[in-house]
């Protein structure tokens, strides 16, 4: 009754699923080398005066990126000051009041406006700012807001929209306006969940580089104002790597090992909330 | 509705609207930016390869030429092992390795594009130079991708590393597509004795082919727009020839390169019509892979 | 001999236990139906006899089941071996999408190895006359399988399995999607199919097990209460549970 299955077949099998986990595998390695390298390069980069310190000029001992870090905090600052009211405004009303086709076109132009290439972003508020006011922190901190307003406005509506319709209700039927059961009561239930999105939306622009290019440029000691060209760590970073200078080089690899931890400290501690929360 | 009510409604609404409004106002700023180019050049700017700041001659050619290459590349390389690991992960992993794996794979995403350009220049692309080069040469030298002079960077590196970076958004795209496949298939796949690639093949991947596809469009969509890991891969020399291992530009990297420092305001309007075709492609790039994935979607 | 022997068979999923301790014979050309309430296992139960079960995350289990004289779980037994001579048709009809009607009654021959058109179209054919639905479809055999209604994709799918010419089919609840015109052509077909298969239908409808069925099993809380020629379940059964369930106090 039970014809054996060919041996062809049973080596295609054997075959493709070992293909499969190397395929995998080797979908993990670049984390793996990338982590590796920005660790150990990093590392010896790191030191006291880095985080105090200004660049010092190419050949020289000593300096730090002290005023990209800052410039970057700054420029996150604006950011979230725009971009995070403005989205999750979005995401509230796509959670709360978007129904039917007009909300269907909302959620297509709010995705799109995720996918424009950050570069074209650049150029947009550089026509918009630049070209009247030039660059500055300003102009830096509004091509991250524009990148941050579609991200923030998505996991708001996601995570809102967990919230189960009862709740609401609830809120309604003891006489509380709409908008107040929203503030009031929808909002601070998914306080630590909305937070997750908003920090998520923050590491994903903290190393945004492209679009500061021609709108913070950047500089190699602090500003003075807010309305004055502003560095930033991507950019130092970029700079450094390209100078062909070996000690700015290392510099480089110091910045990015910030960078990374920054990242990946936001990435590991949202899953952690978010794993509590759903366990 | 109350009248706090009505206020609050309408706030959100404008500033919901606002995103559309945002969205408009770069389609609108960026073609009136590129309006000087466009109508200096006409169509010829986009079929034209010369870039020439001194005498004031622009065509994109050249970056159209550097971008469709890299991003080809990337595609080509990141599929397969794209697919591997969404099919490995989903259908074949204890969840002890699934987890792990699944996580690291994401954290990929993560990582920002200026730290792979860093490790791209100092470790990828010396690490082309020395082991892979030569043996794409020696053994496939006889075709004109792999000849010339071997230097890491160049269309070949920049094409790797967007490869690495577009593999976790085809991975988890995938991912959710292949959740979509009803159980039901696979253990009608199973029930007539098939084995468990063919399984995979006729159940799952035959099955979420175009959302599979979607997946890819959108991997696509993100190498054709990246801008720092390239520009620090790619050598930066605008030229169109044969070799992989030759340096290159693409539509991204000149931005990148020469907004900043742009002698002319033709230069400028020039430097914006190239973003402003790489807006427009990659707009329709999006949008094309959203509908691929909500067609597909709608269908199983 | 009999053509199915279950001995001592018990099934889990992780900590659970659906099965406990089933022992059942089935011979050639009958038609079997499990009955009971919802939960008692009876699903369980056919997909042991397929080695479905075990594809279920936390899905193990314990005893023999012998097909025509051989122990599918004894050790070295490829699953994908006895798939092959098991065919299975599931609650909901699921014909591939992206394949044709064609394509989707050949997709197990092919697996087997045949890849001559004209062999392949003669045992479609075949198939989806067994499963009277070559009539209705031979005209179309290039349409997509998703296109028929659900009671033409039902008898597609039983085509499906019977192409590969299985001694054995399984079916989880086919009708219970259906309407009633496509479920009373089903309970024919299956009728028919007695002549070639011994046929395995879990059903939560004790009028078609009565209607259709030669054995009867009753299965509540994964013990098999009571089994037997089908008259005698439905009109003198030995258990108090039996007769409480099909007099329908209670399920």
């Amino acid at each position: 009754m039970f014809e054996r299955i060919s041996l062809r077949r049973r080596l295609v099998n054997q075959l493709m699923l070992g293909l499969l986990f190397a395929g995998a595998i080797l979908a993990a390695v670049p984390f793996f080398f990338i982590s590796w390298y920005v660790l150990q390069k990093g590392l010896g980069a790191l030191s006291v005066e880095f985080f105090t310190q200004t660049p010092v000029g190419p050949g020289q001992q000593g300096g730090g990126m002290a005023n990209a870090i800052v410039g970057s905090s700054i420029m996150l600052t604006l950011a979230s000051l725009l971009g995070i009211p403005w989205g999750m405004a979005a995401g509230i009303y796509l959670s709360e009041y978007g129904r039917g086709k007009t909300a269907q076109t909302l959620r297509f132009a709010v995705d799109l406006l995720t996918s424009v290439p950050s570069i074209v972003v650049g150029i947009f508020i550089y026509g918009v700012i630049v070209i009247h006011f030039g660059f500055s922190a300003y102009a830096g901190g509004a091509a991250l807001a524009v990148i941050m307003i579609p991200i923030v406005a998505r996991s708001t509506e996601e995570i809102l929209k967990l919230t189960p319709q009862h709740i609401r209700e609830a809120g309604l039927g003891l006489g509380l306006p709409r908008w107040r059961v929203i503030l009031r009561i929808v909002l601070p239930g998914s306080r630590a969940a909305l937070l997750t999105g908003v920090m998520l939306a923050l590491a994903r622009v903290a190393g945004e580089t492209a679009p500061l290019l021609f709108t913070a440029l950047g500089n190699q000691f602090f500003s003075h104002s807010l309305s004055e060209p502003t560095s930033s760590l991507p950019v130092q970073i970029y700079n450094f790597a390209k100078s062909g200078y070996p000690d700015m080089e290392a510099m480089a690899w110091g910045g990015a090992l910030v960078l990374v931890l920054f990242v990946f400290i936001i990435n590991l501690v949202t899953r952690a909330l978010m794993g509590m929360r759903w366990n | 509705m109350r009248s706090s009510d009505k206020l609050f409604y309408y706030l959100l609404k404008t500033l919901a609207w606002g995103v559309v409004g945002l969205l408009a106002a770069m389609v609108l700023v960026v073609l009136w930016m590129s309006w000087e180019a466009l109508g200096h050049f006409g169509l010829r700017f986009f079929v034209d390869a010369s870039w020439d700041s001194w005498r004031e001659e622009f065509g994109a050619l050249a970056f159209i030429y550097g971008t469709l290459v890299t991003s080809f590349i990337a595609v080509l390389l990141a599929v397969p092992v794209s697919l591997a690991v969404a099919l490995y992960l989903n259908e074949l992993a204890p969840p002890w390795i699934a987890r792990p794996l699944g996580f690291f794979v994401e954290m990929l995403a993560a990582i920002p594009s200026i730290v792979y350009g860093l490790w791209g220049l100092f470790v990828l692309a010396p690490f082309l130079r020395d082991h892979v080069q030569p043996l794409l040469a020696t053994y496939l030298g006889f075709l004109p991708f792999f000849q010339g002079p071997q230097m890491g960077v160049g269309l070949l590196g920049a094409g790797v590393i967007l490869a690495i970076m577009i593999i976790p958004t085809i991975a988890s795209i995938s991912r959710e597509v292949f959740k979509s496949v009803p159980e039901s298939l696979r253990e009608a796949a199973l029930g007539l004795g098939a084995t468990r690639w063919e399984m995979l093949r006729i159940a799952v991947l035959r099955v979420a082919l175009s959302g599979v596809m979607g997946a890819v469009v959108l991997g696509l969509g993100r190498a054709l727009g990246e801008t720092m890991a390239v520009t620090m891969l790619i050598g930066n020399r605008p030229q169109i020839v044969w070799s992989l291992f030759e340096s290159g530009q693409t539509m991204a990297s000149i931005l990148a390169n020469q907004y900043a420092e742009a002698d002319s305001s033709l230069h400028l309007s020039a430097l914006t019509a190239v973003g402003l075709a790489l807006f427009v492609v990659s707009l329709v790039i999006n949008s094309l892979a959203r509908w691929i994935i909500w067609r597909m979607q709608r269908v199983v | 001999m009999e053509l199915i022997a279950v001995k001592n068979l018990s099934a889990w999923f992780g900590e659970f236990q659906a099965l406990k301790n089933i022992s059942l014979v089935a011979e050639r050309h009958e038609v079997v139906a499990l009955i009971g309430p919802s939960g008692c296992g009876k699903s369980t139960f056919v997909r042991c006899l397929n080695r479905l079960h075990e594809e279920v995350p936390g899905g193990h289990l314990q005893g023999e089941v012998w097909l025509d004289g051989q122990n599918i779980y004894a050790p070295g037994v490829d699953p994908v071996n006895v798939r092959r001579g098991v065919g299975m048709v599931f609650q909901k009809p699921n014909p591939f999408p992206g394949m044709s009607i064609f394509e989707n009654v050949s997709v197990g021959l092919r697996l087997a190895g045949i890849s001559k058109r004209a062999v392949l179209a003669e045992k479609v054919e075949q198939a989806l006359r067994q499963a009277v639905l070559w009539d209705e479809v031979k005209d179309v055999l290039k349409r997509p399988g998703t296109s028929l209604s659900g009671g033409q994709q039902q008898r597609l799918c039983i085509a499906r399995a019977l192409a590969v010419e299985p001694p054995v089919i399984l079916m989880d609840e086919p009708t219970s999607a259906l309407d009633p015109i496509s479920t009373a052509k089903i309970e024919e077909l299956i009728q028919e199919l007695k002549e070639r298969v011994t046929v395995v239908i879990v059903t939560h409808n004790m009028q078609q097990a009565a209607r259709i069925s030669d054995r009867t099993a009753f299965f509540l809380l994964g013990e098999l209460v009571e089994y037997g020629k089908t008259d005698q379940v439905f009109t003198q059964p030995q258990d108090e549970r039996t007769e409480r369930y099909i007099t329908g106090r209670f399920g």
